[in-house]
Parts: structure tokens; sequence; C-alpha cells
């Protein structure tokens, strides 16, 4: 239950050699000015649109500021507006064709008190009751969480987190595919079913825990918020949810920019420690290729070493013709040629791996090398379709509601960015899109609603 | 109704902007981000707008139908005139931002024109409106039921399509000419797009005699697309140039061999 964006930018020594995002946006090349300067300058690389000498463009200390204001530029928005987007489609899709998310069977533990009450009064005061316990309880757990990590529990954590991760991969999907086939009446056999969620779970755990390819693991990461926040949208009942939404934002503001705030500390104790935190708790959007490189040997790691800013191109001219065929660095030759045609040639010889080993890396030799690009916690996933699922469930304006939330949402995740490049430290990103998504919720529901459907009767256009 | 008419109307309604989308908008990241936030502020004027009209009809609070009509005849106008606001405010919102990035960035060139701001966000403003104006309709052509058994026109889908393919553009125009008048400080202009948006939305007024309505809208549009055309830099030379393949600038810009 973490909801915050990490910048990841602090600090660490960024590689743009390796395969970013493969879109070629020159804008973000012109930035890294005075970086640039210093190196090869080729002004030429630019204009036909192919970013070639993405070589190692090593980031000082000193320039990081500068830099750090146009990293979370319009590229990264739209990095986490797909994955946002594409969870509230799925689970607006899932609301709106299977009705088992909703249909009422009972409520969470967490929220003992019905909501089907005789009078309003009575039914406010229960959802507030039900909404303050929900709230303790990530309050606790998230405490807990922050302790076990300041005490280097490492392993409880791990083990939570695994558990957690096998209920969600493995029961909530079989049950939500078993929800899918009723609702397509599609005939299934057990052995099948079991087959096909043993690979699902199995692969999601493999690629959520360990390794996998990129876009597997983002795959995976949606797909878990949104089965989450379908559960979340089944058990809560109306109030009480809208409550919750709106209790944890505000929790949210108040854990990551509290100075005691317990998500701060999380942040903090993992920056002390130039760790990144758990995967299986954060979205991230880029990853480095860093994990492939092969070994470097001890005169090139020497020869490397004497040069500061290393030129990668004009060392790769130079050492061209030597013994780069022999040792390709455990790139096969597919592989290099997709890199190729997509961020032009680039020799990996061994002294250029060298240099970019060579480089201070603030990473442990257990963990990912640390990643560039934006952070976005599970739990924004989770609230946020959870927003937008009960809009589309609930809203008597139906479509319009559900796209004015969706839109809401979208732009109170960019105004967080913007704040993010200006303050560059972890910010939570629940307050702002939920206090949008509410407001909007709540307002065309009411005025924007009746207003529309008399134009449409009428068939007036504004 | 049934499938076809959903698709056929959401395509007729949806299929040039979702083109225009696709080849201008999709590869630009900044411009989606422009695009989605001139459609947030085409949301906010609708939500003003519709309090304002919300409580002009409880404080009016008759149940006669005349009466209701007539304050949702002024909820249109004002609703018109409120969008027309926030596109002014949407311009002097990216004529700052823009001012911003570029003491940011120490860059000589900013990083995306007015011109192409105001197209965006034209844009962004035409897909909000069709959307809103459309979506529940083309959810109800799904369903069951027939048009029009009630004396209603049984065209109402096909017609309410049709108008939302005459509006979207309509926006991107205004949107173009609009900012471009706001840069050159021509004030007739801008009062001139709002007149034609006040026109279009009284014209509708006319529904359901579809003729009075749909085919002046759709003058208004090409008219105020040749002007649109000709303040964004078009010309009979460049459109004939363009046509034949023979615009070299537009085809170093996309690197088409010859």
């Amino acid at each position: 239950p973490t909801q915050f964006i990490q910048n990841t930018g602090c600090k660490q020594m960024l590689m743009e050699m390796g395969l970013l995002i493969l879109q070629n946006d020159n804008s973000e090349r012109r930035r890294h000015d005075n970086s640039e300067r210093r190196r090869n300058d080729n002004p030429e690389s630019e204009t036909n649109g192919q970013p070639q000498n993405r070589a190692q463009q090593v980031v000082e200390q000193d320039e990081e500021d500068e830099e750090l204001t146009l990293k979370y530029g319009a590229k990264h928005v739209i990095m986490l507006f797909a994955p946002v987007t594409l969870c509230m489609v799925v689970v607006v899709a899932t609301i709106k064709s299977v009705s088992f998310y909703t249909r009422k069977d009972g409520q969470l533990i967490y929220t003992p008190f019905t909501e089907d009450t005789d009078t309003v009064g009575q039914r406010a005061l229960n959802s507030i009751l039900n909404a303050a316990i929900m709230i303790s309880v990530i309050i606790v757990m998230t405490i807990l969480l922050v302790v076990l990590y300041k005490y280097r529990c490492y392993k409880v954590i791990h083990g939570w987190l695994i558990i957690s991760s096998l209920l969600l991969l493995f029961f909530f999907s079989f049950i939500y595919l078993g929800e899918v086939f009723k609702t397509y009446n599609v005939a299934m056999d057990y052995i099948t079913l079991a087959l096909m969620i043993w690979n699902f779970g199995v692969v999601g755990m493999i690629c959520i825990h360990w390794k996998g390819p990129l876009r597997l693991q983002q795959a995976y990461l949606i797909m878990i918020s949104a089965l989450m926040a379908l559960v979340f949208i089944k058990y809560l009942p109306e109030w009480t949810a809208w409550l919750i939404l709106a209790v944890i934002s505000v929790y949210d503001l108040v854990a990551v920019l509290c100075p005691k705030g317990p998500l701060r500390m999380l942040v903090e104790t993992a920056q002390e420690r130039n760790e990144t935190l758990f995967p299986a708790l954060i979205y991230s959007s880029t990853m480095m290729w860093l994990v492939n490189m092969a070994e470097e040997d001890p005169e090139a790691q020497r020869k490397a070493s004497k040069s500061s800013t290393y030129d990668k191109q004009a060392a790769a001219n130079q050492i061209q013709n030597e013994d780069a065929d022999m040792d390709d660095g455990g790139f096969n030759p597919e592989w290099e040629q997709q890199r190729d045609s997509r961020i032009g040639p680039l020799e990996s010889t061994p002294e250029s791996r060298a240099a970019v080993q060579a480089l201070p890396s603030n990473s442990q030799a257990s963990e990912d090398p640390e990643e560039r690009g934006v952070k976005l916690g599970l739990g924004d996933f989770i609230f946020y379709s959870v927003l937008v699922g009960k809009a589309s469930a609930t809203a008597s304006g139906d479509w319009n509601t559900t796209l004015a939330c969706f839109v809401a949402i979208l732009i109170g995740l960019c105004l967080t960015l913007l704040l993010l490049a200006i303050f560059k430290k972890a910010l939570p990103a629940l307050p702002i899109s939920i206090t949008f998504g509410l407001v909007f919720y709540f307002a065309t529901d009411n005025l924007v609603q009746p207003f529309m459907d008399q134009l449409a009767f009428h068939q007036f256009y504004i | 109704m049934t499938t076809a008419v959903f698709i056929g109307c959401s395509f007729i309604a949806f299929g040039p902007v979702l083109a225009l989308c696709v080849c201008t908008i999709a590869a630009e990241p900044l411009s989606l981000v422009f695009l989605i936030t001139g459609g947030f502020f085409w949301l906010v004027s609708l939500l003003l707008s519709s309090l304002v009209w919300f409580i002009a009809v409880q404080i009016g609070g008759s149940n006669n139908a005349s009466v209701k009509k007539n304050f949702l005849i002024f909820g249109v106008v004002f609703s018109v005139l409120l969008q027309e606001v926030f596109r002014f405010a949407y311009y002097k919102l990216l004529k700052k931002a823009n001012k911003g990035l570029m003491t940011v960035s120490q860059e000589e060139t900013i990083p995306i024109s007015v011109r192409q701001l105001s197209y965006v966000s034209g844009l962004g403003f035409g897909i909000m409106s069709g959307i809103f104006s459309l979506v529940n309709i083309l959810t109800d052509s799904l369903g069951l039921g027939s048009a029009g058994i009630y004396g209603d026109s049984p065209q109402y889908f096909l017609s309410s399509a049709f108008m939302t393919l005459a509006i979207v553009p309509l926006h991107v125009f205004w949107g173009i000419v609009f900012f471009d008048a706001c840069e050159k400080k021509k004030w007739w202009a801008p009062a001139l797009v709002i007149l034609s948006h006040l026109l279009v939305s009284g014209l509708t007024f006319l529904n359901p005699q579809y003729d009075g309505s749909l085919v002046p809208s759709y003058i208004i549009m090409m008219l105020m697309g040749t002007w649109a055309f000709f303040t964004a830099g078009g010309s009979l030379r460049n459109l004939k140039l363009c046509l034949m393949c023979r615009d070299k600038d537009f085809l170093l810009a996309n690197q088409h061999p010859r």
C-alpha cells in the first residue's frame, strides 16, 4: 500500500546507451547542453531524427538540476499515461461486461458496517466508521512495512510481498477468469484452466520478483493492479468507497510530505542505502540494459578509467578492428541488429563496457541498477482504477461521468509530474488526481448529466 | 438498432478526428499532453455552465415544458460563451507555459509552435465536445428500442453523428483562427468565431428539421475551414504543391526519397 512517485534521477549516473523507450524524441537530446558540449559534438546527429549519439551522456552531479527539470518532460508523462489508461480501460471493460463485480456479495472484514440502513444518518455514520477502520488498517500496515524495512528484515518483507502476489496472481485471476467465462458462456475444463492459471501465475511471479522483459513486467503489474481494483470495487459499498478515496489521498499527502511520515521515511531510507524499492510495489517505466552486460577484462578497465568523459563514438572508431569480433559482450547478432536499427550503430567493446562499469554505480550487486524514468506506486494505479470503476458502475451519467473522471485523473497525474519536475523529490501521486476525480465525479453526475440529457433530448449542441 | 448503427455512427462522427489524431498527435507526446489538457479545459467550462443552468432551473422552478426549453436555450448560449472564454484562458496558459519552458531549457526555439498549439487545443476541445455529445447516444443505439416511434425523427442517430462530424472540425478551425487572432491582436476575429459558434449552436435549435440545421452547419464548417487554412499559412499554391507531391519542405521533413 504505497502510493508515491520516486524521483530516481537524484543521484545516480545515468546511462543512455541503453534502450530507453524507443521513441525518437529529439527534444530531450537537445537539453543535455553542458554535458554534450564537452564531448563529441555532433549536431547533425539529431536533425534527421535518428538518436544516434545516445552514447554515454554521463550526468555530472552539478548538471543534474538543469537536466532533471526537463527529464520529466512530456515523454515521461505519456509513459505514465499509457499504463494508467490501460489499467482503467481493463477495469471499466470488466465492470461493464462482467456483472459479478457489480453484484453485492457481502463486504470485506475491514468494512464491517453495512450500508443497507434505514436512515441516511445511519448510513453516513456506518460509512464513516468503515472508512476509519480501513484507513487505520492501511496506516498500520504501512508503518509495519517501514519498520521492517528500517530494521532490515528483508526476508519478512519479501515473504509478505510474495504471498500477496501469489494470492493475486493465482487466486484472484482464477476467480476473474471464471467469471469472464460465465459471462460469455464459454465451456472450459479444469485441466486447461489449471494449465493456464499455472502458467500465468508462475510467469507473473518470475517477472515481478525476479527478472523479465520490461513490457511483460509492466503488463503483469497492470493486471494485478486491475484485479485488486476490481476486488475493491466489488466489496466496498458506495459511500464507504468515496470516503476511503478521499481519506486515503489525505493520508498519502501526509505520509509522503511530513518529515516523520512513514512513506517519506521509506523513500529516504531507500535512498540512503542506495537501493531500489521493491519491484512488486512499483511500476517503473524504464529499465537499463546493464543487467546483461558481460565481464570486462582488467586491461580494458585500466585503459578506460583514465578518461573521465568517455567518448564512445571516438573510442569505437579507434578500436573498431580489434578483438571486437571475438568479444561481442554477450549480445547475440539479432539483438545487436535490433539495437542498431533503433539507436544507430554502436560498438560494445571491452573498453566501452569497462568505461561504463567504471562509472561509480551506486547499486548493490544483487539489485538491478537504478533506473531512469518515472516510477509510480501500484497503490496509485489501484485507487485511480477504483475511482473510475466505481464511476462507471454506479453513475447515472454513465459514460459521461466515466470519461470526465478519466480525464480528471490524467490531468491530475500530469500536474503531479510537473510538480515532481519542479520539486525533485518523492511526491504523493494520489491527492491531486483523486481530488479532481472526486470533484468531477460528483459534479458530472449531478450537474452535467441532467444538462447533457436535456440537450440530447432536444438535440441541441453546444 | 444494431451494432451496425453503433459502428456506423461512431465512425461517421469520430473517423476523421481519429485519423487526425493518429497522423499528427500520436507521435508527439507533447501534443498529446496538450490535447488532453485542452479537453480538460472544455470539460471545466461545461461543468461551470451546467452549474449555472442547474441553479437557474432550480430558481426558476417550473415544470412547464416551454419554460424548461427556454432555460435550456439560455444554458446553451451561456455554455458557448463560457467555452470561448476558456479557449482564451487556455491560450493565455499556453503562452505562459511556453515562456516558462523557454527560460528553463535555455533553448532558442520553443518546443512547440503556437500554430501547432492552436491546432492541438482546437482538437482537444473538439474531441471532448464530440465525445460528450455523442457517447451516451451511441450506447443507446447498441441497445434495444426503436427511434422515432413517438413521433420524433427516426434519423436521430444518423443526424447526431453527422452533427458531431461537423462540430469537431469546427472546433479545430475555431481554435486555429482564435489563437492566431490573439497572437496578432486582431480582436474582430475572435468575435467572429464566437458569433459563428453561437450561430451553429443556434441552428441546432431548429432540430429536428435537419435541413435547417445540418446543411448550414456544414457550410459554416467549410467557410471556417478555408479561413483557418489561410490563417495557418496555407495558400492555393501550397495546396497544389502538396497534392502533387512536389512540396519540398514537406518532403524533406518527412524524409521521403526523391
